[in-house]
Formats: structure tokens, sequence, C-alpha cells
């Protein structure tokens, strides 16, 4: 290294050294002590004691447990395919010559920038069962008993889905501006070749955000998995049966409800490696799929 | 476009619009109701008040449960309000409950009414003045109850301390964010050094950290520090940069060519000048976007107040909010659930407003540049 490569590295530091600092205290701590805490029983209160792999052999046993991941993983095959298709409908409607499409782009936006313990709110009272807005229109075309969404266990995930659905306006956004990135070329050169409007779509439009449907996947898989606020606020934790005992509620409870630190950061452990692998998994597959123009 | 085809697409995108913006009015509408309106059904859209000729004047009244037969209004001795009882219970000065033994009344009106003809008890909204009328004479009008919203600010005791902690937590993590994620942008967009990719990947990748991950030590951590229970875990973190805003920010840095900052080198210009009077300045639209989301993130966090604040005084309004919801004992009083849910919302949906094309910008970059 030459002085002047020694100074240009020394300001470089510099600069980025609020996040060098944030990231030892706030990210690579953390992320050592937790995953020494997985192996430990741990109170916050006293200190941590060895206990082995102890907090993963209990995770195997713990009923709980399993129906966390299962509630996740159900929630999340009905919530993430739904969320994606209607956002990617509405980016394709909202990219066709229509008027007012900064309007209507706004309004389906505006959803996914509400506190999420307003928007809790509001759909509580319209999943109310008896006085809320959904099954009073049930009823008014002609449905006799309809679900109690909030009750019911069967109903409470299509609840919940139901409200995330609300909020994909920001998908939305984002698809919308990948379509508005496809090249015009492409697609008038099929136009000129007699490609039908549903052709153009399958064989063109669809390849060329095929990134972005990609991206918007790995997100949705991310925050899927660690989906806590609506459901915690709405079902006040677990909710009936457990029925919405979601993976990062469960985390959360044993963390800070039942003083098992020690297990909730195993449990954690174990759902950063699930995302990774889905991650992975994911990337694998998606070579076949995804198309990087240039 | 074939004509068919684009009705087909308006009809769509009308009908997907309605259904985003129903909840929206649906909350607006519940927030201006009275109680009593949210409690019956079929459920009307329109708020109403409604008003009846009591103690010789018209008030506005509660509407009580409807009469459909034959009664009497009786007062008891010794008690104050008036009841209804069925006039087949009353002979001989006296009221025959189901119940219990005979007890002297006094009768103050009958009620000749039937299941055509029903009657209604109202009372005024002290509930001090009452009566009992024909239920065609209850006169009602379309009138929105603004009321409810002082009411509902009310009912969430510390309104004003959950305001003043929110807006504390806003400004704060905004100003950290902002400042310390551009310098660290500066720093790994308009220098070359060595290390620098590789370090710019070791940031990208904190992304992939699921927060649970780091909940529990961060939370040991604060608690160590004693800033449990304070505002303090909520916003220190905001001025070490995040990795999110840095990525942004870089890709706006990068945009502004070199040989504005070769031209400052030469003329003498220090590095933190360079990034604070000539870079930072150029960069106000992506510092805004970054102001942005980092205001939207602490106005809408929960999870983070939930884990660290312990007394009620100290909450945002996000918890506040909860608290109200979660203290109802028996009847919900939706009206108010609303008016509040409306007044934490209307902030976030007036900045969208004003900065629309700001937030489109932004959301777009992350995810076609991502």
């Amino acid at each position: 290294m030459t002085p002047g490569d020694r100074k240009r590295t020394f300001v470089g530091l510099a600069f980025i050294s609020p996040w060098l600092l944030g990231f030892l205290v706030f990210t690579a701590y953390p992320v050592c002590a937790s995953l020494y805490y997985s192996f430990c029983d741990y109170d916050v209160l006293s200190r941590p004691v060895w206990v082995g792999l102890l907090n993963y052999q209990d995770m195997v046993s713990d009923g709980v447990f399993w129906q966390s991941v299962r509630n996740t993983l159900e929630f999340n095959l009905m919530a993430l395919p739904l969320g994606l298709v209607s956002a990617l409908t509405l980016a394709l409607l909202l990219n066709q010559p229509v008027r007012m499409r900064g309007t209507f782009r706004a309004i389906y936006y505006l959803p996914s920038l509400v506190p999420a313990v307003a928007g809790a709110m509001v759909w509580l009272w319209i999943l109310n069962g008896r006085l809320g807005l959904l099954n009073q229109a049930l009823e008014a075309l002609g449905v006799s008993s309809p679900p109690q969404w909030l009750v019911d266990p069967k109903w409470t995930k299509p609840s919940l889905a139901l409200v995330s659905l609300w909020g994909c306006g920001n998908t939305v956004v984002i698809y919308l501006a990948a379509l508005q990135g496809v090249p015009q070329s492409l697609l008038e050169a099929s136009m000129i070749d007699g490609a039908s409007a549903m052709r153009r779509l399958v064989h063109v439009t669809l390849p060329a955000i095929s990134p972005v449907i990609y991206f918007n996947l790995l997100i949705g898989i991310i925050g899927g998995l660690q989906v806590f606020t609506s459901a915690f606020i709405m079902m006040g934790g677990a909710g009936p049966e457990r029925s919405v005992l979601f993976y990062a509620i469960y985390i959360y409870q044993n963390a800070f409800e039942y003083r098992h630190m020690g297990y909730a950061s195993a449990m954690a452990w174990v759902l950063c490696m699930l995302i990774l692998v889905l991650t992975l998994l994911a990337s694998r597959i998606s070579r076949r799929f995804v198309h990087y123009q240039g | 476009m074939a004509k068919a085809s684009k009705l087909l697409i308006y009809a769509l995108l009308v009908a997907g619009a309605a259904l985003f913006v129903l909840p929206f009015a649906w909350m607006v509408l519940t927030a201006l109701k009275p109680i009593d309106q949210t409690l019956s059904r079929p459920h009307e859209w329109l708020p109403r008040r409604f008003e009846a000729a009591l103690a010789g004047q018209v008030l506005e009244v509660h509407p009580g449960g409807p009469v459909t037969e034959p009664s009497l209004w009786v007062l008891q001795s010794g008690v104050r309000r008036p009841v209804v009882v069925s006039e087949a219970s009353v002979w001989d000065g006296l009221w025959h409950p189901a119940i219990g033994a005979p007890v002297p009344v006094q009768l103050l009106k009958r009620v000749p009414a039937s299941v055509s003809q029903p009657w209604i008890e109202v009372s005024d909204l002290s509930g001090q003045a009452t009566d009992v009328i024909k239920a065609s004479s209850l006169r009602s009008r379309v009138s929105f109850r603004w009321e409810n919203f002082p009411l509902a600010i009310r009912s969430m005791r510390h309104f004003s301390r959950y305001l003043a902690n929110t807006l504390i937590l806003c400004l704060l993590n905004v100003m950290g964010t902002v400042l310390s994620s551009a310098m660290v942008a500066y720093g790994f967009s308009r220098l070359e050094w060595r290390g620098r990719e590789w370090l710019f990947g070791l940031l990208l990748s904190t992304m992939m950290i699921p927060f649970p991950v780091v909940m529990v030590p961060l939370y040991g951590l604060f608690r160590s520090l004693g800033m449990v229970g304070t505002l303090q875990p909520l916003w220190v973190g905001s001025f070490f940069a995040n990795a999110f805003s840095v990525f942004l920010l870089r890709q706006f840095f990068r945009t502004i060519p070199r040989d504005l900052s070769e031209a400052a080198r030469i003329d003498g210009c220090g590095e933190f000048r360079i990034f604070w009077q000539i870079i930072l300045p150029l960069c106000t639209p992506a510092l805004i976007v970054v102001g942005l989301f980092t205001f939207l993130g602490a106005w809408n966090d929960y999870l983070g107040p939930l884990i660290y604040l312990t007394d009620e005084r100290d909450f945002t309004l996000a918890l506040g909010l909860d608290a109200i919801k979660s203290s109802e004992s028996g009847a919900t009083e939706w009206p108010y659930l609303m008016a509040a849910s409306t007044l934490i919302i209307l902030p976030v949906i007036a900045l969208f407003f004003v900065a629309q094309r700001r937030f489109v910008e932004g959301i777009a970059l992350t995810g076609i540049k991502g």
C-alpha cells in the first residue's frame, strides 16, 4: 500500500464509520450472542447457563412449535400467491393506456402505508362476526350464516390473508415500474409478427419483468415467514385454538412472555436457516425462469 | 385497442379501487356515528342523529329497546328511572314481577304498543330524561358526529404524550438515519479505497438477517444500559445508518458526475466539505425519500415500542391505540376506535399526497435496482 492508498482507505473508513460501529454493536455482537444464547438457558435477569443442544431438541418435541410452523406455512401458501398475482394483475391493468393512472395508483398504494395497528383496527371492525361490514354484505347477498372470521379457527388465516392483500399496493408500484421498463421495440416486433395480447404477455412481458417477479417473491418469502403485527394485534397473540400462532409470534412469546430467551434465540436461528435455504432454493429454481437483460 | 376490452379494463380498475377505498370509507363513516348506530343491524352507511320531543323540547336521544306489546310506563317508589312493564303484570297499583314480591308503582303512561305499531324507549344523551314514544315519532337526520374525535382523544388517556413521544421518535430517527446513511453512502460511492466492495457486500448481507435473530441480545444490551422503559432503544440505532437507506442513497450518489468532486479536490477542498457542501445539496430528492420512509417506519412501528416501552405514559400512538382496544370491557366503542385510527392514518395520507412523486420514485428505485 502506498501512503496515498493508506490515506484514501482511512478517509473511506472514516465516512463509513457510523455504519461500521453500528454493525459491530447492533448486528455482529447480537448475531454472535444470540447464537450463543441458543445453546443456553437464559432469562435476561440471570447469566446464561450452557445447556448444549437442549433448546433445539426441545423444539423437535414441542407440539406448539410445530403448530406455529404449520400456521406460518399455511398462511403464506395462501397469502403469498394471492398477493403476488393480484399485484401483478393490477399493475398490468394500470400499465394499459388508461386515464387517471396516477389516481388509481395512489388508491392502490395508500393502504400499504397505513400503520399496521390502525389497519388492524379497521379490519377487526369490518370482519366482526355480527356487526361487521363484510358479513352484513354477505347476509344481504343471501348467505344465511356467514363465517365468523375472527373466531372460527378455520377462517382466521384467510382473514389475515385478506388484510395483507389490502396492503399489496407496494408490490403493485414495483411491478408497474418494471412494466414501464419493458422495451417497446420487443412488444412492437411481436405485434408485427401477429402475436395475440395473451402471447405477448406470456412470451415478452413476463420474461422481461421476471427479475422483478423474482425479487418480489423473495421479499415476500422473507417477510411472510416473519409475519407478526396484524395477527398479534387482531387476535391478541395466538388466536382461537392457536390458529394464528405464527412463528414470529411464538418467538416473541417465548422471549418476552415466558422469558425463555434461549429457546427464542434457537427458534430465531432455525428461522434464519430456513430463510437461507428457501432463498437458495428460489435462486436455483429462478435460473430457469428469470431472464436478465444486458 | 378494442372498445370492449378497454371498457373491461376500466371496470376492473374501478372495482379494484372501490375495494381498496372501502375500508377507509367505512372507518371514517363509523368514526362519525353515535355508538347506538354501530350496534344495531342492519347497518346504515350514513351517520345519523336521533331526535325526539323529550321534556317539552326536541332533543338528541339514545334510542333504547323497542316495545311491541301493550305495556305501562311506571315508576317504582324509591327508584329514579321509570321502567316499561307488561300491562298484564300490573293490577291493584302493584307490579307483579316474574320473580320477587309485588312492588307498588305509580303509572306514568299507557303504552298501547303492538308488533305492527312499536313504541320505543328513549333517553337524552346524559341519560337523565327518559320517555317512551311511538317509534314512528322518533326522528333521525344524517349528521356527522365530529365530537367523536375529541372524545376518542380523551379515551386515550395520555394522547398528548403518545403524540409527543411519536413525534420525538420520528424526528430523531429521520435525523439520525438521513445524516449517518448519507455519510456512509458517500464513503461507499464517491471514494475509491481498498476493501470498499467487500464491506459494501457485508452491508447488503445484513439486510438478510431476520429481526428475531438480533431481538434478544439487543434487548439484553439495552437492558444492561438501563434504557428499557425509555425511548432511547427506539432511536439510538438510527444514528448508525441502515443498509436499506445506504443502498438507496448510494444509487443516487453514483449518478452525480465524478468531475464535480475532482474539481473541488483540485481547488483544495477537503473530503468532508465536498460531501457536505457539494454532494448533499445535489442529493436533496434522495434524502427526502429516505427521510419519508424513515418517518413512516417510526410512525408505524409497533414491535419496537411493544418490546421496549413498559410504562403506559411512555407509549407511542401505535401502542396507545392498541391499548384502548384491549382495555375495552364488554362492547367495543367502535366509533371512538375508528376515530382514533383515522387520526393516526391521516398524517400518513397527508404526507403521501404532499410527496406522492417521491414515494413512487423511491419504491420503484428499490424494486428495479434491487
